[in-house]
């Protein structure tokens, strides 16, 4: 199933970051075979893929840590490959570890990122101020970072990554391991920075982050991109199928009922199973007919949601887990 | 002046000043740099002092051996901070910026110099203190701080080398390497009264020289045959290190 949506003509001039024909292996596991990728002003494209995907390995090609086996890559039309010195002027890595120094303090940190990535002293300092305050640091400006919280280290993370005013933001997984505060705080700043012109691409294994934070999400999954668009584009791939859920007031019931019924899913922690359908009314009829007596506790009608489409995409053969709750 | 020097330039001043505060804001930097030379230098001329029978007075026999041993083990010490490095996300972010990449190793032999200029000065102050009377000329001490230089930095790179190589742990084990080899050589007793199949690695391992460069010209004895001896084991060393570490910092991805 291939999705592929316009989107180089919603802009004009060139993308910030365009990779074509991307292969990379490791000895005889082909990790990539072929991934395009184009990177505007402006936008937050998340590249959504199951650990071990090639994400990180995409990511690292596209800092120039990696050279792939075959493709091009150009980062504001400076081609990696042929000069890697001079298109790190134009992007910046926040990977998967934190490169955070715990003996400097945060403004430290922010201060040694903005020189190294160029800036004189003096403009160094008051960037690393303005960063301090618009990541709301600034309290803890002068704190050693080994003292920080881990959303604190994040947003000082991200900080230290734009420092010198990249063009193009690359970010590893940049939420993982947080609590949901520091990571709803997290894509506010995320979705700022896109707001101020930077192009963003990240890696995540949350469908959800993907869905809020995302313009553009990109599924990576044996070695290619095997669907591309928006949340809602991805999610009408699946042709308007909803899950439609039946709970029952005990085990026993459910057992009975999923003896007697085409379940997709059963959940005997819920005692409730599953039914996907297209024709939600004649399901539900159906489904109450062939139960007879088995007592229904409740029916839900669930909107499918990214996890579904995900499951479909990278798992065709396999039955798709219940759906969870269309988010509030 | 190009670009790329300026980067250079402000690149290594940069992590010259992250270095400096990684040693001085560590409690095991400060023991290490002022603390742990002290100690031994004590432990020699105080303790152990009274038995030695060098033929001269023992501290101005073991003062040049503790200032190399220390040295070595504080340069010893940059493998720490560079495995340390490449075992967070740092090295990566590092390897992503425009500055040029060597700006990161030549921070940490700056800081290294430094730090070890340190060292020796505390130890050539107690020293005084204890009654270490050199007899070398301001040249004669000047070839010393020279000899000393070029041991200094090429034991950094091979620091370096080694933290691209090792983990943090293997790394720190390595260090004791450069506090138990400067033992076995002329620094501490005559190498003739080392038991005699020890003798010949005393006599011709790479410390041997530098030591015996450096306490000759500070008690102005200039024997020169040491000093070029350490030039020529010392400079191929650190060069070779150097380009090892250099090529490594671009490949190595470890975790
Ligand atoms: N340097 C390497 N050598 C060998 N195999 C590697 C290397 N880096 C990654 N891999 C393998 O490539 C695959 C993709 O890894 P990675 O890009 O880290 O995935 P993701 O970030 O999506 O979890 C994994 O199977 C991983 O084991
Ligand atoms: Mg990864």
């Amino acid at each position: 199933m291939q999705l592929s949506t316009s989107h180089s003509q919603r802009h004009a001039g060139q993308p910030i970051v365009r990779a074509e024909r991307i292969h990379k292996r490791f000895g005889a596991h082909k990790v990539l075979t072929g991934v395009d990728i184009e990177l505007w002003e402006g936008e937050v494209v998340a590249l959504l893929g199951i650990n071990g995907a090639g994400k990180t390995t995409l990511i690292n090609i596209l800092s120039t840590l990696l050279k792939p086996d075959q493709g091009t890559a150009a980062i504001a039309g400076i081609d990696l490959l042929a000069s890697p010195a001079s298109a790190r002027r134009h992007f910046s890595l926040t990977g998967q570890y934190a490169a955070l120094d715990d003996f400097q303090s945060g403004h430290e940190n922010l201060v040694m990122m903005a020189r190294l990535g160029g800036l004189p002293r003096r403009d160094a300092h008051a960037r690393a101020r303005q960063l301090l305050e618009s990541f709301e640091l600034t309290t803890a400006a002068a704190k050693p970072v080994s003292s920080y919280s881990g959303g604190m280290r994040r947003r000082l993370d991200l900080a230290a990554g734009i420092a010198s005013r990249p063009a193009a933001l690359f970010l590893d997984e940049p939420t993982t391991g947080l609590d949901p505060q520091s990571r709803h705080r997290l894509w506010q700043e995320i979705r700022q920075l896109a707001r101020d012109g930077t192009a963003i691409l990240l890696t995540t294994q949350y469908l959800e982050e993907a869905d809020r934070l995302a313009d553009r999400i990109l599924i990576l999954h044996h070695g290619t991109l095997v669907a591309e668009g928006t949340g809602s584009e991805l999610k009408g791939l699946l042709g308007g199928t909803h899950q439609v859920r039946f709970s029952f007031a005990s085990l026993e019931d459910l057992d009975q009922a999923s003896a007697l019924t085409q379940a997709t899913a059963v959940d005997p922690d819920a005692w409730s199973l599953t039914v996907a359908t297209s024709n939600t009314a004649s399901t539900i009829r159906q489904v109450l007919a062939d139960l007879g007596g088995t007592n229904v506790a409740n029916i839900a009608i669930l909107q499918p949601t990214l996890d579904d489409v995900f499951l479909s995409l990278t798992e065709p053969n396999e039955p798709t887990q219940p759906a969870k709750e269309p988010a509030p | 002046m190009t670009t790329s020097t300026l980067n250079f330039r402000s690149g290594t001043s940069v992590m010259v000043v992250r270095e400096l505060r990684r040693t001085a804001r560590s409690i095991d930097g400060l023991i290490l740099s002022i603390v742990l030379p002290a100690m031994i230098l004590l432990s020699f001329v105080v303790i152990f002092g009274g038995a030695m029978n060098t033929g001269t007075k023992y501290v101005d026999y073991v003062v040049p051996a503790v200032i190399v041993l220390c040295a070595g083990y504080g340069a010893a010490n940059t493998a720490v901070g560079v495995a340390t490095d490449m075992t967070t996300g740092t090295i990566d972010r590092f390897r992503t910026l425009p500055t040029y990449g060597s700006a990161v190793l030549a921070g940490h032999v700056i800081t290294s110099v430094l730090r070890n200029f340190v060292s020796s000065a505390v130890v050539v102050g107690l020293s005084f203190a204890l009654g270490f009377r050199p007899a070398g000329d301001a040249a004669d001490w000047l070839t010393a701080i020279a000899v000393l230089l070029v041991f200094v930095v090429a034991m950094t790179w091979i620091a370096c080398l080694l933290g691209l190589l090792l983990s943090p742990e293997a790394a720190s084990g390595s260090t004791f390497l450069m506090i138990f080899l400067p033992y076995i050589s002329s620094g501490f007793v005559p190498v003739s009264t080392l038991p005699e199949w020890i003798r010949g690695f005393a006599e011709h391992q790479p410390l041997t020289p530098v030591i015996e460069a450096v306490r000759s010209n500070l008690m102005g004895s200039a024997a020169s045959d040491d000093v070029w001896l350490t030039l020529a084991w010392w400079v191929p060393l650190g060069v070779a290190a150097h380009l090892g570490a250099a090529v490594l910092f671009r490949r190595t991805r470890k975790r």
